[in-house]
């Protein structure tokens, strides 16, 4: 066997050990009725690790299952997280989104970013089917007629347009004549708008000045 | 598409109004935002680029004649409104259904105003006329500014990036057969193939091509197959053997493709679509 073999061979052997190691732990953790403490400084990592890892925004509910402790002790940790990712201020942030964390890059750096990735800014939405996403973020749910009221102007395809990137879904139909479907923002929706919930938007009545000043 | 949009934009300032710093800002609240090509086709989109509707066309006529939106002056902006519609006509562009439908509320609103208020008239009737309307260019005006609010959301958000995707088992099933998975689902096979056929009656030889035959019409017909499905079929050792030999081949000819969905799993054999 070649010199490249053997060194694999090594590395699968490497990769072994942890999960050994991690497989003793748990048996020792169910010998004590289930109740295996993390250190502190084994639990800051495992959250790190955790949110890391994870391809979704991970909440502190998820994150505790997985490490059978406390959610507040995961909030804590968390938040310890979050403010020494602020202290540190170099290429990551950690943050809330859409009910979860997140390790994502700082913005500033996208255009780096963007050059090794081989990617553009990719045209998101166009303008119709922004103002309705605004109509539905707000509304919600909403049925078509609704938004039609509101934009004063027909928007099937943006309709299509929202329901093809997952932005809305349907959420029942609307016990009223000819029963129109309701539609409301999705999780994707928080996530591409990096909002932590819908709270987090602000009041359409702020939008009031704005409109009403103008003119 | 975009540089039609904006020569049918200039045409339409020149006629009309020395105005065009408005007329480029109007969109969505007081900001320019990109206004991307895509596939979709709101009719209004092609006619007139920047008014999605008539709501947005009143908006911009308001903002135009710089009038206080609580206070419309109904009858110029009726004929300015008007006229706009003619202008769309003689460029050609066809004007869609809502347009017109807000050219006739208009026109019943100025009538309205011209008539006088009848003095004995219920208090109900003493509410401006114009309320309905202006309550609605200002919800409108409000979403607007709430999708321009979106836009810029997504912009920043579009400059932050998450690490890509793992390879996990669950997101690529393929790569999990190794020849060795398939070697032992082979020993698995002949284990029991040994212990099950005691007697053996003359026996048909199956030859390669047949038996390459047989799998593929099994994975055609079904789809997926489990190879230990197809390998029990064999009647005899070397009947295995073929067959096993043939699920190299098909695989080296790119016909089919293998994957187990978990480790040790069943191991499925599926055409290469």
């Amino acid at each position: 066997m070649s010199e490249a073999g053997r060194a694999k061979r090594k590395t699968g052997e490497n990769l072994a050990e942890p999960e050994d190691l991690i497989a003793a732990e748990v048996d020792n953790g169910s010998e004590i009725e289930g109740h295996h403490e993390l250190s502190a400084a084994e639990l800051h990592g495992a959250v790190e690790a955790l949110i890391f890892v994870a391809e979704e925004p991970i909440s502190a509910k998820s994150i505790a299952e997985v490490l059978k402790v406390e959610v507040a002790a995961v909030d804590d940790v968390i938040g310890d997280l979050a403010r020494e990712f602020d202290k540190r201020s170099a290429g990551l942030q950690l943050r809330e989104i859409a009910g979860g964390w997140q390790i994502a890059t700082r913005a500033e750096f996208h255009e780096h970013v963007r050059a090794y990735l081989k990617s553009k800014p990719s045209a998101k939405l166009s303008l119709a089917s922004l103002e309705t996403l605004a109509v539905i973020a707000y509304k919600q749910p909403v049925t078509v007629p609704e938004i039609l009221d509101i934009r004063g102007v027909q928007s099937p395809s943006a309709i299509k347009t929202l329901l093809e990137k997952r932005l809305i879904v349907a959420r029942g139909r609307k016990e009223t004549v000819g029963r129109p479907m309701m539609y409301g923002t999705s999780k994707e929706f928080l996530i591409q708008f990096g909002l932590k919930d819908l709270t987090e938007l602000p009041s359409i009545e702020d939008f009031q000045d704005l409109a009403g000043g103008g003119s | 598409m975009l540089t039609e949009e904006t020569t049918q934009d200039e045409t339409i300032n020149a006629t009309t109004e020395p105005a065009p710093e408005i007329a480029a800002t109007i969109s969505v609240a007081g900001a320019q935002p990109e206004i991307i090509p895509d596939s979709e086709n709101d009719q209004l989109k092609i006619g007139l680029g920047e008014f999605e509707g008539p709501l947005d066309l009143l908006l911009y006529l308001i903002r135009q004649d710089q009038v206080n939106i609580y206070d419309i002056p109904i009858g110029r902006i009726t004929d300015e409104y008007v006229r706009y519609l003619q202008m769309m006509k003689e460029l050609d562009i066809a004007i869609a259904g809502d347009f017109l439908v807000m050219a006739a509320q208009l026109i019943e609103l100025k009538s309205r105003m011209l008539l006088p208020r009848d003095p004995s008239a219920e208090e109900e009737e003493l509410i401006d006329p114009r309320t309905e309307l202006v309550d609605r260019l200002l919800e409108h005006q409000k979403f607007k500014a709430a999708a321009q609010m979106l836009w810029s959301r997504a912009t920043v958000e579009q400059a932050v990036f998450t690490r890509a995707e793992l390879e996990t088992d669950k997101n690529n099933p393929e790569v999990a057969v190794a020849l060795f998975d398939l070697l032992r689902v082979f020993q698995e096979i002949l284990a029991r193939h040994k212990e099950e056929v005691q007697m053996e009656i003359a026996r048909e030889e199956v030859s390669m091509a047949e038996m390459i035959e047989r799998l593929r019409n099994m994975v055609r017909s079904a789809g997926e197959v489990n190879l230990l499905h197809f390998f029990e079929q064999a009647q005899s050792r070397r009947e295995l053997v073929v067959a096993f030999l043939s699920v190299l081949e098909l695989v080296r000819l790119s016909e089919i493709s293998l994957c187990q969905r978990e480790t040790f799993g069943k191991i499925m054999a599926r055409a290469v679509s």
